[in-house]
């Protein structure tokens, strides 16, 4: 009699300049289905994580800047091929983690055809948000936007697949590179999708995703000099006064998304703009 | 090659007499109450404080000093306006009001330009030809939006915030309150408005004008004070958004006061500009822009270009010719006409500038200034500049605010840009070179939120300001600038 | 090496090194120096030094020696009504009138500037400009105005500029060499920088704007892009070259935004009729106007001042 073939299950790791370490902490926390059967053992991120990936994001924030509006799109529209081909593992891993077939269906779906909606923005939003000031001096004066830099993202935790993608999405079609902390409760897709950017032309350290604890790591996704803004979705009112304190050592830039319908009123490119600085050239006119 | 004994004189000889601004038909009163609910009230606590001609020493004016008790006073007062006619008035007539804002400025503007000068030190050249217009151009501009701001933001219904409380330094003070009024008014927001305490009296001059346009009371209140009035605002329970320009520190202690808070807010902050020549520039307008760069108003500038990097092969000859180019700056008086540099703001300010120079000079930096003469009172500081400092040079990090330049060299272009961006600052920064191609490089390249080509230290209203970094957050002028007082719905 | 040390004076330079100049940049310059206020004193010594760097100029196709008789007493006489008065510079004639400028002149300490090189268009050949000169100087000019070949210089053709005022510079013998480079014609400032850096290598005394029959004539633009390519000349070779505008600056207001501008690029030095001159025909009333309001307080009328 033919033994019964074991699964090979996965190791969950975090997303670091494009690579899957483990946390260099050894640290690890133990996710677990309704009925207490263990799911996985998960990387409990540190803080030294978090340094290591806002190092990998800053090095890769000039050159991804620079990367075409017309390439941006591509790769992300080439992350929804990546993540319409595994369509099955995530609605699986979401249902791992108490979603319903048709909620996760749905989550899955909506994931896709958002990334869909931000890749068509890429070549488009400039052209929306930027200006010809009209001044009355001899001078040619515009005005158009640039990535703010490195963005830290504390993802929502109930939806949490599109949650993660909704806010990542704008942040790299506008050019910035980030670093996203995880669904603390249901941090599966967040490593699955990964491993979609991984497969899909995104540069190394362009978004990297730690998993970990959301008390312990807030801190200092809020306070660090070299992350230019930070985005916290569905904090406390406690939460939002410590991000925007810790925010201000070095006048980042900071974005509350509470609340917010990820499902329905999230397709717009102001949302990419929350990410955007703006800069004004000016030049004579003359021979 | 340029010889020490071909060096140009510019002393001695013919000179211009004195062309003083006449002052006959200014009336300053003695004493000034707070503008609150449309009209000039007693402060509560009855305190005042002097207002100082820096180019004299002598009390201009005794200005009230609002308390929290003032402040609460003026909000409720912008709350109630707020509430009432200004939130229910048509967007259009509401603009109507702001463009005779604009109009009784420049109906008034020679008055404006001598006060300015009076109480803040600056030259009436640079009062008359930049501030006040501007002043008045600004009110113009955002009038126009009042009523179509559904163009200005795609998709979105722009919708007021409410109370603004605003919070303006003292180096533009009549500009700086055009631009936080005009905008906050055109989007349906009411204010509180504090002027920086040595520099109040334009902004209570516009309380008048702001009277005289018979805007409905409450609608801008004018509230004076130091520090503690400042503070007051910014922490008002009723006040639904912060706009503050002033130094980083300050405006890092506001982004932290109004952490936990739903209050929106606009910071424009301190800078350090770099100001980048190139060798195949146009040399004698960089030079020119070099002087307008750091000279301009005292250098008491944000984005001031305190941060010259001339490559190489022409920096002696762009040095020798700023040198000068500074012997011709005109520093006194700044009624007189033709003075080019002013009275230094404050004695605080003179003493911060002063230990800067005691700085840079034991960081090993060579100080050179211009050989004018000063007048015996007031506060003066010549137009300096500093060679032979580096990047760890504190005269090159720090914002010193004054007239004072660092000078750096540079061989190839990422060198110039490697260290043009090595600052937490990203206010602004200038390039001068003939290659077009090398501009939008430069432009691209620099992390700051103004780049100025070929040119220095230009403002209009339809043209965006504001910083990378913590040179703040938020845009001051043009479209981009109404984001800053509304709210966006769909 | 010695020979090129021999010959540094009158070698073409190398005018790709000329910097370049940003208009927009120059124009807000030129503001500057108009937002000067200069009042009393300071405003009778501008108008009285302005009146000593005159070169009162006729230079018409109906000149004729009453004409210039008339110009060279004026020259003379600018106002006997007001005591302690300057003379002009210089008169400035076609070469025709010389003779009867120099009769005219005689024991006056006023030069006679004539212009040469087939002026105003420059457009003959080498010989015929050189024979112009040489009947100027010794019909007794002290001061040659000659013009660049324009239409050479617009094509490139730097070589042949720069050999022709080398050979009219020689054909002036001691008189004084005045270049024009009809700033009209070249079309933009980086061009006339360049033109000017040519005309001081190739051994001008002074350069000059305009003939007067293009327009624009002298603008304060060009003329501070002139006046910076002299600093810098005179930086590099310790050499101090002359400036004249000329054409279009008819008033004391506009004459002294001029010596402002002349005052803070080159300094002291160059505020003698040595060294600056303004190439006018009408300049020279209103500036008298200006003086006796000076001293009088009462705004004057031209009917009071001789034409010539």
């Amino acid at each position: 009699m033919a033994s019964k073939r074991i699964a090979v299950a996965k190791t969950y790791k975090i997303y670091i300049g494009g690579k899957f370490p483990r946390t260099e902490s050894g640290r690890y926390f133990t996710l677990e289905d309704k009925k207490g059967k263990v799911i996985a053992n998960m990387c409990r991120g540190s803080r030294k994580d978090f340094r290591n990936a806002v190092v990998a994001a800053r090095n890769a924030q000039t050159g991804w800047a620079k990367t075409s509006a017309y390439l941006r799109g591509q790769i992300l529209y080439r992350i929804a091929e990546m993540l319409e081909g595994r369509r099955e593992q995530f609605i699986a891993e979401l249902k791992l983690q108490g979603a319903t077939q048709r909620a996760a269906e749905t989550e899955v779906d909506l994931s896709i055809d958002r990334l869909i909606y931000f890749a068509g923005w890429t070549d488009k939003y400039q052209q929306i948000f930027s200006a010809v000031n009209p001044v009355s001096s001899s001078h040619f004066n515009f005005s158009v936007l640039e990535p703010t830099g490195v963005v830290s993202i504390l993802a929502p935790d109930d939806t949490s697949l599109l949650g993660l993608i909704a806010n990542v999405a704008p942040a790299i079609a506008g050019g910035n590179t980030c670093v996203v902390l995880a669904s603390e409760s249901k941090p599966l897709s967040a490593v699955s999708f990964a491993e979609v950017l991984h497969a899909s032309d995104v540069p190394g350290g362009v978004v990297n995703i730690l998993t970990g604890f959301r008390a312990e790591l807030t801190e200092h996704f809020a306070s660090h000099m070299d992350v230019n803004a930070v985005i916290y979705c569905d904090g406390s009112k406690a939460v939002a006064k410590t991000v925007q304190v810790l925010a201000a050592d070095n006048i980042k830039r900071v974005i509350a998304r509470n609340q917010v319908d990820w499902s329905g009123d999230a397709e717009n490119p102001y949302l990419i703009r929350d990410t955007q600085e703006v800069k004004t050239t000016w030049h004579p006119i003359g021979v | 090659m340029a010889t020490a004994e071909n060096k140009l004189a510019f002393d001695g000889g013919w000179g211009y007499d004195p062309a003083p601004e006449s002052t006959d038909h200014i009336e300053i009163k003695s004493r000034y109450g707070l503008f609150i609910n449309g009209e000039f009230v007693k402060p509560e606590m009855g305190k005042y404080f002097d207002t100082v001609n820096p180019a004299t020493e002598e009390r201009l004016s005794r200005i009230a000093d609002a308390s929290q008790a003032d402040v609460d006073k003026a909000v409720a007062a912008a709350r109630a306006a707020y509430r009432g006619p200004w939130g229910r008035m048509k967007p259009a007539e509401r603009g109507k009001y702001i463009y005779r804002i604009s109009r009784i400025i420049q109906e008034r503007a020679r008055e404006f330009s001598v006060i300015e000068s009076l109480d803040g030190g600056k030259p009436i050249r640079e009062s008359r030809d930049i501030d006040v217009p501007l002043a008045a151009a600004h009110f113009f501009y955002y009038a126009g939006w009042a009523d179509k701001l559904d163009y200005a933001f795609p998709g979105r219904r722009a919708k007021s915030l409410g109370v603004a409380g605003q919070i303006i330094p003292w180096n533009f003070p009549l500009l700086m309150a055009s631009w936080k009024i005009a905008p906050a008014l055109a989007c349906g927001n009411t204010v509180v408005l504090k002027p920086a305490e040595t520099t109040p009296l334009t902004a209570l001059k516009l309380a008048e004008v702001i009277a005289d346009a018979g805007l409905p009371p409450g609608v801008v209140n004018i509230v004076t004070g130091a520090g503690a009035t400042g503070a007051a605002i910014v922490e008002h329970p009723g006040v639904d958004k912060v706009a503050f320009t002033g130094s980083t520190n300050v405006g890092r202690m506001i982004q932290k006061k109004l952490a936990g808070t739903n209050k929106k807010y606009t910071l424009e902050l301190g800078g350090k500009a770099a100001n980048i020549i190139f060798a195949d520039a146009a040399i004698d307008q960089a030079v020119e822009g070099i002087v307008n760069g750091i000279f301009f108003n005292q250098g008491h500038v944000c984005c001031a270009g305190s941060r010259l990097f001339v490559q190489e092969s022409v920096a002696d000859e762009v040095i020798a010719k700023l040198k000068d180019r500074m012997e011709t700056l005109i520093v006194g008086d700044p009624m007189d006409k033709n003075t080019d540099i002013g009275a230094i703001n404050s004695s605080m300010q003179l003493e911060k500038i002063r230990s800067y120079l005691k700085i840079g000079k034991s960081e090993g930096g060579e100080m050179h200034q211009s050989s004018c003469s000063l007048p015996k009172k007031g506060y003066w500081c010549r137009p300096t500049i500093f060679t032979g400092v580096s990047q760890s040079s504190r005269v090159v990090q720090e914002e010193i605010f004054g007239p004072v330049l660092a000078i750096q060299t540079f061989r190839r272009y990422d060198e110039a840009l490697v260290k043009a961006n090595n600052t937490p600052y990203g206010l602004s920064g200038g390039i001068w070179t003939d290659k077009g191609s090398k501009i939008f490089k430069m432009t691209q390249d620099l992390r700051a939120g103004v780049v100025w080509a070929n040119t220095f230290n230009k403002f209009d209203p339809t043209s965006p300001f504001g910083g990378y970094k913590e040179s703040g957050v938020g845009r001051e002028g043009g479209l981009h600038g109404l984001d800053a007082y509304v709210k966006l719905g769909a | 090496m010695a020979l090129s040390a021999v010959k540094k004076s009158v070698r073409l330079p190398d005018l790709s090194n000329v910097p370049s100049v940003d208009e927009v940049g120059v124009d807000e310059r030129v503001a500057r120096f108009q937002s000067r206020s200069i009042k009393k004193s300071s405003k009778v010594e501008a108008l009285k030094l302005i009146l000593s760097m005159i070169d009162l100029t006729t230079l018409e196709g109906q000149d004729t020696p009453g004409k210039v008789r008339q110009l060279c007493q004026k020259a003379i006489h600018l106002h006997d009504a007001m005591p302690g008065l300057p003379h002009v510079a210089a008169v400035c004639v076609y070469p025709t009138m010389v003779s009867v400028a120099r009769k005219a002149l005689a024991g006056h300490d006023i030069n006679i500037a004539s212009v040469a090189t087939a002026f105003p268009s420059g457009m003959s050949t080498l010989q015929v400009k050189l024979d112009d000169t040489r009947m100027a100087v010794k019909a007794g000019a002290t001061e040659i105005d000659m013009v660049i070949s324009r239409g050479r210089f617009l094509a490139g053709d730097y070589r042949y500029v720069f050999d022709e005022i080398v050979a009219v510079k020689e054909a002036c013998g001691d008189a004084h060499l005045k270049v024009i480079l009809e700033t009209g014609e070249l079309g933009t400032l980086d061009q006339v920088r360049r033109a000017s850096v040519l005309a001081m290598h190739a051994g001008a005394d002074f350069i000059k704007t305009s003939t007067g029959k293009i327009q624009p004539a002298a603008t304060m633009q060009v003329t501070l892009t002139m006046l910076q390519a002299i600093r810098d000349f005179y930086r590099d070779t310790g050499k101090m070259i002359g400036m004249k505008p000329a054409g279009g600056i008819s008033t004391s207001k506009l004459a002294i935004h001029y010596l402002v501008m002349l005052h803070e690029t080159l300094g002291n030095a160059w505020m003698t009729p040595e060294w600056f001159r303004f190439g006018a025909s009408s300049l020279a009333n209103d500036v008298l106007m200006q003086l006796m309001k000076q001293s009088t307080g009462v705004y004057q009328s031209a009917d009071y001042f001789s034409k010539d």
